[in-house]
């Protein structure tokens, strides 16, 4: 076997493509200049009354930053497609792009769907109104894709665990020594420093990014609405109680507060359990409140949706909360454990994010809740709890949407600083931060083992900012 | 304007102190105390060892004690051993148990002994909080400019060439945390690999000379993850005043665009970032710790992670110590600053 160049057969494509980034430096760079020399473009009466704006310099320069753009996008789409078809014919790209299979096949199909039903799909659709917000939402999806793919073994290469012998700091495309029938026989992107396969690795990391930095924004959101909602409608005692709480939090180094949190001992009192408790039970308190606040009226109705929601919520959090041999250890319907590191790095995470999102939805309800159609609800009677919860909180959810988007990437940036500094995951644990932090110590000699879950941790969270900014700008312009 | 600055200073304190609690709870647990026996001692004590020793140390008493001791509100623990002769924390060796002072706390200056340096907390963290101050130092000298220049250039104009392309470039720097761009950065510019070697990969040298070569990667990798979100702040103030009533009368008078940014609009468009930057400093410890681990430069946040990792309960305390005060500071001064700036909020 012989070891994979980048390109391979499809090299050809190099030169256009720096070709075409050149070009679109340029004529971004164009467009700046031009766009602060020349005067805006003028409106033209034409004949027959109607309007027009002149065709300038600044209009030609954005068509050539249009076109480049495309261009490169298309090279890059090319790359994409000859790897598929070739394969390791196409080097390392095109076999990295054949194991993408998947992922490209599901991207497509979201994309199509989405595209054609996006009249009826509310804010979700609009966004296929936005460039920004649709490259940013690829990029999410490439990564929660390949997450997913990756964790039923669909896309990796290797064991995310497995040493072979004769790896250890190998370059990109090196061949597997001795490889069997069945193997796949480079390391695509390298080995690292203990001869494991950088690329699975990588992929394995999207997971545990996708598993936990979602559901962890989720529990933030259902903390800080919880507790955000009554603070802002409320005020008084109750607001500056939970306020202070709230800035005591913010006040705390993240960093201390991991190391606090994270190290064995405390964990072995089992402070981080007990907080899990706490913290874990607030997506019952909201479903309860915000059923309960709909269906009071209808009491019957109310039990039996009441019953159906709470009660696997109430089995999962005991679920969650108990591990057999910890602290809490006496619940007999136990269905799944949860590695100890991963629900300190959840409660850790959740605890930090919730004051934030609790000083949103405060800030949120403060200015909604002077609107006419607050007064008219209290008007009418109806009880606190459901004009927080069914008249305040749909009408907070652009901002809250916007900033969940955002929330995920930066809880995505904490995760990966935990692994950085080797908190809570499992030392051999394939996230993106501990195989940073792996890969730093050969940095000067080795660039393969850090770069690629540095590249995928930056795409992920620049996918996730871009979509939240298009998001943005959608749901303003309605 | 006194009894706001009285207030924001009642809460600081109850802040301060709260934070410090909770620090001293967890530092105090049992097992990082039994870990402590057993680093001091000797690793192989028995439980009644630990626990002797613990008890000498005046460990084992109630936590509320114990922190009001460490603050220095509480008389310190004073050991009786059976041949009575008197230990505590006040009494160093060698000096007489009745002329040792009572209260040996924070407030007195007394902070402690680090296990791990062997040396008085005090000193250590003096040294390297400056160490890291020159670091800050460069990095607000780097930062706030340059994300003020790129806020308001975008701001000028919403939707324009520049603006799209400043603010395609801010949030690439936001999504890019310092772990990340540290070692993008390293990578590109000092590795063997790339062959560019035109700065530094660690900063250990910065220590006693730091210069553009050995300095620029760690200040500009903190410098970008700020940057960003000030940037963006300052577009989003900026853009909000250049839509004011009073804007557009001054474009309808005639006065210059130039003119206009700088004489009418800048001023109300910089009340904001101000407070964003001073409440940016939490984020600049972490990004700080993160750099100095990364770079190897030994100032203020990494003494933390070698305190937390080693277990040595009074430098984390130390070093906890200071930097809430420096949050809690930053909030205060951004409070205030903001009242101050605000002529609406003054007034009224």
């Amino acid at each position: 076997m012989d070891p994979l160049s980048w390109t391979g057969s499809i090299a050809f494509l190099n030169p256009l493509l720096f070709a075409a980034l050149g070009l679109l430096a340029i004529s971004i760079l164009l467009w700046i200049v031009i766009g602060a020399v020349t005067p805006e473009n003028r409106a033209i009466t034409n004949e027959g009354g109607t309007l027009s704006l002149s065709a300038g310099p600044q209009g030609l320069a954005a068509l050539a930053v249009r076109i480049t753009f495309l261009a490169s996008a298309v090279i890059l789409l090319a790359y994409v497609v000859l790897g598929l078809v070739m394969g390791t014919g196409a080097g390392i790209i095109g076999a990295i792009s054949q194991r993408m299979l998947p992922v490209w096949i599901a991207l497509i199909l979201l994309f199509t769907l989405s595209i054609s039903f996006k009249r009826r799909l509310g804010l979700y659709g609009k966004l296929f109104d936005s460039p920004i917000g649709m490259i940013g939402f690829g990029l999410v999806m490439f990564w929660v894709f390949t997450g997913i793919f990756g964790a039923f073994d669909m896309i990796v290469t290797h064991d995310s665990l497995a040493q072979a012998s004769g790896m250890k700091n190998k370059a990109p495309g090196t061949p597997l020594r001795g490889a069997e029938d069945g193997d796949f026989a480079w390391y695509l992107l390298g080995g690292d420093n203990l001869a494991r396969d950088v690329f699975s690795r990588m992929v394995k990391g999207a997971w545990e990014v996708v598993k936990i930095a979602p559901l962890a924004t989720i529990f933030a959101f259902m903390v800080g609405i919880t507790l955000g909602l009554p603070a802002g409608y409320y005020g008084g005692k109750l607001d500056t109680f939970l306020s202070f709480l709230a800035n005591l939090i913010l006040a705390f180094p993240v960093i201390l507060l991991f190391y606090l949190l994270v190290t064995p001992e405390i964990v072995a009192t089992g402070l981080p359990q007990y907080m899990a408790v706490v913290l874990f039970a607030f997506p019952m308190v909201f479903f309860g409140v915000l059923l309960n606040a709909r269906y009071r009226t209808q009491p019957q109705k109310n039990l039996i949706i009441l019953a159906v929601v709470l009660v696997p919520l109430f089995l999962m959090y005991m679920s969650l909360i108990n591990a057999a041999g910890s602290k809490i250890d006496f619940w007999p319907l136990d269905f799944f454990d949860v590695p100890g590191g991963i629900l300190v790095v959840f409660v850790s995470v959740v605890f930090v994010n919730s004051p934030t999102v609790f000083r949103i939805v405060r800030g949120l309800t403060m200015d909604i809740k002077t609107r006419d159609y607050v007064a008219a609800a209290q008007t009418r009677g109806e009880r606190p709890w459901y004009i927080m919860l069914w008249e305040v909180l749909p009408n907070a959810r652009g901002p809250l949407i916007v900033d969940f988007c955002l929330r995920i990437g930066y809880t995505t940036i904490l995760l990966g600083t935990l692994g950085f500094f080797g908190l809570g995951l499992p030392p051999e644990s394939p996230d993106w931060g501990s195989t940073i932090n792996e890969g730093r110590k050969l940095l000067s000699v080795y660039l393969h083992p850090a770069l690629p879950p540095a590249i995928a941790l930056l795409s992920l969270v620049l996918g996730l900012n871009l979509l939240a900014d298009g998001l943005r700008e959608e749901s303003l312009r309605d | 304007m006194g009894l706001f600055i009285l207030r924001r200073v009642g809460v600081m304190i109850l802040t301060a102190l709260c934070l410090t609690f909770v620090v001293f709870f967890m530092t105090n647990l049992y097992p990082n105390l039994e870990k402590l026996a057993k680093t001091q001692g000797n690793f192989r004590m028995s439980d009644e060892a630990v626990a002797s020793w613990l008890e000498k140390g005046g460990y084992l008493q109630s936590t509320p004690k114990k922190y009001l001791e460490w603050v220095g509100l509480a008389p310190s623990y004073q050991h009786v051993a059976d041949d009575g002769t008197i230990t505590g924390r006040c009494i160093t060796p060698g000096m007489d148990p009745a002329e040792a002072p009572r209260f040996c706390g924070i407030l007195q200056g007394y902070w402690g002994y680090s296990t791990v340096f062997k040396d008085e907390v005090s000193s250590i963290v003096a040294t390297r909080l400056s160490l890291t101050g020159t670091l800050m130092f460069w990095v607000m000298v780097v930062m706030v400019p340059s994300a003020l220049i790129l806020g308001v250039l975008a701001g000028m104009k919403e939707g324009s060439a520049t603006d799209r392309t400043l603010s395609t470039f801010a949030i690439t720097t936001t999504a890019t945390p310092e772990y990340v761009s540290g070692v993008l950065f390293i990578a590109i510019f000092s590795s063997s690999a790339v062959g560019l070697k035109w700065f530094k990969g660690t900063a250990t040298s910065a220590m006693e000379s730091p210069n553009i070569e050995n300095f620029l990667l760690p200040v500009l990798t903190i410098a970008l993850y700020g940057m960003g979100y000030i940037a963006r702040m300052t577009r989003a103030s900026m853009t909000e005043v250049m839509t004011a009533q009073y804007i557009r009368t001054a474009r309808l008078k005639g006065v210059s665009f130039p003119n206009i940014v700088m004489k009418h609009a800048l001023r109300n468009a910089l009340i904001a970032p101000f407070t964003v930057i001073m409440l940016q400093f939490p984020w600049l410890l972490n990004g700080v710790v993160i750099v100095e681990t990364l770079f190897n430069y030994k100032g203020f946040g990494w003494t933390l992670v070698q305190a937390a990792g080693n277990n040595d309960i009074e430098l984390l305390l130390g070093v906890s110590v200071v930097s809430v005060l420096v949050v809690l500071i930053t909030q205060l001064i951004s409070d205030i600053g903001y009242v101050y700036l605000n002529p609406r909020i003054r007034i009224s």
